[in-house]
């Protein structure tokens, strides 16, 4: 299944957020996750099953003003 | 300094981005005595996991986090930051920047009240980057804010106090809201104006980090904001627009 991840496209097997973020190597870690643009709470991933196109974004602390 | 539930030790805050290396904003953060820093979220690549050093460093220095919503230019994304935000520090504050001009970036002011609302309901701590606009304040302050963050300038410009009647004409109306000057200060003495004016606070970044010796001049801005603090509470003289003699005319010898 074809998503985009952080902007670039990808191939994935994994049809669940959580395990889908496994398979891209996003281990354990303070990140945050977005598909579609909606905020998906990290005890939702589970849950969330993504479809063919989905756009997500993973986020994680950076610097900032 | 009380911020919602929370008192300050120090009325200077800190940004944490344009360093030149972590070290150098471990020290500087250190050097300035402040209680709180900003932080951001931005894309993570799988495996690099610069988040997680960045945030370990953040942690390590034992002060708050002020996560902020920078570079977001409507309300959904700035609200959909926000909750992650929440989630990744794990903390109810948020400084809300939406965005309206990419050259000045000044603030959208009619999507920061609507954004603000919706976050205050669903109950953030709302640290609004705002202009001095008093209009807008009060829909902040309606909307559930308990802080105001005017600009002092554009953002990372130096400029200063760009309008300092209505930073002073926002102290006048709303004498018991904290008012943390957020942008555009560029050097200590633009910190100490904004404290003598009756601002509760300031927020630096580029200054400091941008300086030649971001520890040093941490340590300036932190002195700076003491002393602004302490001319404001002893109340400043009166200006004048003539000249007032300090030295007494009666008694003055007849020298003619």
């Amino acid at each position: 299944m074809k998503i985009t991840l952080n902007g670039v496209e990808r191939e994935i097997a994994e049809s669940r957020l959580e395990q889908a973020l496994r398979e891209l190597g996003y281990c354990d870690g303070p990140i945050a996750t977005a598909v579609n643009g909606q905020f998906v709470p990290k005890k939702q991933r589970l849950e969330i099953a993504l479809n063919e196109g989905d756009r997500i974004e993973v986020v994680a602390p950076m610097q900032g003003g | 300094m009380l911020v919602y539930d929370t008192t300050l030790t120090s009325r200077l805050l800190l940004g944490t981005s344009r360093y030149p290396s972590p070290a150098v904003l471990m020290e500087a953060v250190k050097s300035s005595g402040t209680d709180v820093v900003t932080v951001s979220l931005r894309r993570e690549s799988s495996g690099e996991r610069s988040g997680q050093g960045f945030f370990s460093i953040i942690r390590s220095l034992g002060v708050r986090v002020l996560p902020n919503t920078a570079g977001c230019h409507s309300v959904k994304e700035a609200v959909t930051t926000a909750h992650m935000a929440r989630e990744v520090f794990d903390t109810r504050w948020i400084k809300l920047e939406v965005i309206g001009d990419r050259t000045t970036l000044q603030p959208d002011v009619f999507g920061l009240v609507e954004a603000a609302k919706i976050l205050c309901e669903d109950g953030f701590q709302v640290f609004p980057y705002t202009t001095e606009d008093l209009v807008v304040a009060d829909r902040l302050l309606d909307a559930g804010c308990r802080v105001l963050m005017p600009w002092g300038a554009p953002i990372g410009s130096g400029q200063g106090l760009n309008n300092v009647v209505g930073l002073r004409a926002m102290r006048a109306r709303f004498p018991e809201v904290p008012l943390i000057v957020d942008a555009g200060i560029g050097v200590p003495s633009h910190a100490a104006r904004a404290l003598e004016l009756g601002m509760d606070g300031v927020l630096i970044n580029t200054a400091v980090a941008r300086a030649g010796d971001p520890v040093g001049m941490a340590r300036a801005f932190a002195d700076a904001v003491k002393a602004g603090r302490a001319a404001f509470v002893a109340q400043p003289m009166l200006p004048s627009d003539v000249a007032i003699p300090s030295t007494p005319e009666l008694g003055l010898a007849h020298l003619v």
